[in-house]
């Protein structure tokens, strides 16, 4: 089995191998075999068509999380220009999970913030795998609130299993550097636009994700609570996450048409990790569009804007 | 909040279970605690409070809000708001029928209560958790009747406080309920703006995603001696970390000498050091109201008024 491909990619991993076998095969024999590699690939294609046309919730909440599944980071280089990373909370530590700093979007300074995991063994443990401890959220809050003062619109991007949940995180107060985040960006005085790229893992997510515009990528999630979390608790087991994924609506289709989304962004055939260059071209063009039609508003209109659309989550028909 | 569910609605159900074993008629009942027979009346009398070893027992929204206000010119706040089954959920069993059953236990139609009313003759909005309505969980309704009372508060210019007992968000309502941390700490947060005091009341339990909303905005967060607060469930740091938790973790004692809580108070005293507080806070007399008191509603209405124009400006580009 291929790690580098989930469990219902494993019939497109095999004709990718029989491929890339023929293509070696070619290199050293005078046979032409580029007919037949042209045929596997078209098949190859429509195989990967047909696998991703009816992905299950449970499926793409796998995908959210593929260990090809490109970063924040990796959206960085392609969809920014002119990057400065800024570090620390000024008061305990820098959070590698959490990464900020200023950049330029199509030459316009933005802050830019977003979870980070990690690649390999070493740098997951030194993000802790995409997990914020509160110094990392109050960067966050920092970052932003220099944006507000510098005029610079905030773009977040979320990818995180959720907030960590450790003893030192507790001791120095995960759930106030959340709460004071969701408070703070409630009347932040600059445009917000949150991009959902792999993960949304609930408060540890929704701590840099309150928002003027909500895009997410075709195969995101955001939930409450893991799939597996919750089928622990309401099923009593973790086999179960499935259903669980299913129930609570977690991917961008569903949260589209529940009125979450603003702007759902199509991944490349396959995901996004095929095709990461051409993802970040698509975020970068709803960023622009989102950013056309907020900046065009005076500041008081949008933390109007703003408050209304938080107060109609929920709200009584 | 979901950490947080995993651990604390199991502890309820637990205890709820060794009461029932252990108490054979209704007018006893044992202390979780101190495990000393308790007769009912006189723990009422108490408020919930062990009279042997000052265990604060878990008490009822509408119990809580019956003792904490003045008897007279209560109102109730938003009372008719009934859960909305937006996603048709269904677990093992279908949230409707949890719905129901949980009405059926607690008489409330969700986890919150809110009630317009007088603390020691002061004006206040104050609104507590059912912990026992599906563990204390924000759905949709806890968050708007919060946001409502709130938005009284601000209104009125008078001071909001909350009782929080809760699991945290409501795993049944989905994104719905996550985004009740948003609401309700941006209704906060315009209170906060406005100069009205907003204090925050933290009693056993308090996780999850209320716990990281709007019970850790307080202008004042106040704890009740030995409540088990944070933001995971003790089980999953547990299996997180895999190492012991420490002596004393998540209580009270811990999150005061963490610097997250400003006090703990003990129930017998609440009303009578909130009252104190707020009467500071809001430049009010140690007792009664000067004769030509009235909230502090000039303020707030000029700040209305041009709030209101801002927006209709605004709203014009928009």
């Amino acid at each position: 089995m291929n790690p580098n491909y989930l469990d219902f990619e494993q019939p497109i991993a095999e004709l990718q191998a029989k491929i890339e076998e023929l293509r070696l095969v070619g290199n050293d024999s005078k046979i032409n075999i580029n007919e037949e590699v042209n045929k596997l690939q078209e098949k190859s294609k429509k195989l990967t068509e047909q696998i991703f046309r009816d992905l299950s919730a449970w499926q793409i909440s796998q995908l959210s999380r593929h260990p090809k599944r490109p970063y924040m980071l990796d959206y960085i280089e392609h969809v920014f220009t002119d990057f400065d990373e800024l570090h620390g909370d000024r008061h305990f530590a820098d959070d590698a999970a959490l990464v900020g700093g200023i950049a330029r979007l199509d030459d316009k300074p933005v802050m830019i913030i977003g979870h980070q995991k990690g690649r390999d063994v070493k740098e997951k443990v030194r993000r802790n795998f995409g997990m914020p401890r509160p110094e990392g959220y109050r960067k966050a809050c920092r970052l932003m609130e220099m944006a507000e003062r510098f005029n610079l619109p905030v773009l977040t991007f979320i990818d995180t299993p959720g907030a960590y949940p450790g003893i030192d995180a507790e001791e120095r107060g995960q759930s106030e550097a959340i709460a004071y985040n969701l408070a703070v960006m409630s009347r932040l005085k600059t445009p917000i636009v949150t991009t959902v790229v792999g993960e949304g893992g609930s408060g540890g997510a929704l701590a840099i994700g309150v928002c003027d515009e909500l895009q997410m990528l075709q195969y995101s999630t955001y939930s409450v609570i893991s799939p597996e979390g919750c089928a622990s608790i309401l099923w009593k087991s973790a086999e179960k996450a499935s259903e669980a994924a299913q129930a609570m609506g977690i991917t961008a289709e569903r949260l589209n048409e529940l009125g979450f989304v603003d702007t759902l962004i199509d991944e490349p055939l396959g995901g996004a990790h095929r095709q990461p260059g051409e993802t970040a071209e698509r975020i970068k063009h709803a960023l622009l569009a989102s950013l056309d039609r907020l900046q065009s508003m005076e500041v008081s209109a949008l933390l109007a804007r703003r408050y209304d659309r938080l107060m109609s989550y929920g709200a009584p028909a | 909040m979901s950490w947080l569910d995993k651990i604390v609605p199991s502890v309820g159900r637990i205890q709820r279970k060794d009461r029932r074993a252990s108490v054979p008629d209704g007018l006893w009942r044992k202390c979780p605690k101190c495990e000393a027979i308790l007769y009912l009346p006189e723990l009422e009398k108490h408020h919930n409070v062990c009279p042997k070893c000052d265990h604060h027992l878990r008490l009822t929204a509408r119990k809580r809000l019956g003792w904490f206000l003045d008897e007279e010119e209560r109102e109730e706040i938003a009372a008719d708001l009934q859960p909305v089954d937006r996603l048709r959920f269904r677990d093992s069993k279908k949230y409707k029928d949890r719905l129901a059953a949980a009405a059926k236990e607690t008489d409330e139609n969700d986890a919150l209560v809110a009630m317009r009313g007088k603390l020691d003759g002061m004006p206040i909005v104050a609104v507590a958790f059912e912990f026992t309505f599906m563990g204390g969980s924000m759905g949709a309704v806890v968050g708007e009747k919060f946001v409502r009372a709130a938005t009284l508060a601000h209104d009125e210019g008078i001071p909001l406080v909350c009782f929080a007992a809760s699991g945290g968000a409501r795993m049944q309502e989905a994104l719905f309920s996550l985004m009740q941390m948003a609401k309700t700490s941006a209704s906060l947060e315009r209170l906060k703006q406005a100069g009205v005091p907003y204090i925050s009341v933290l009693t056993d339990p308090v996780f999850g995603g209320v716990s990281a909303s709007l019970a850790m905005l307080g202008d004042l967060n106040i704890a009740e001696p030995e409540a088990l607060i944070g933001f995971a469930g003790p089980r999953v740091i547990e299996q997180t970390v895999r190492e012991q938790l420490p002596e004393g973790f998540q209580r009270s004692e811990f999150l005061l000498e963490h610097g997250t809580v400003d006090m703990i108070v003990h129930r017998g005293e609440m009303r009578e050091r909130v009252g104190g507080v707020l009467r500071k806070l809001s430049n009010l007399p140690v007792r009664g109201l000067p004769e030509e008191w009235e909230p502090d509603l000039v303020d707030v209405a000029e700040q209305e008024a041009t709030e209101s124009d801002e927006q209709d400006s605004g709203q014009a580009h928009s």
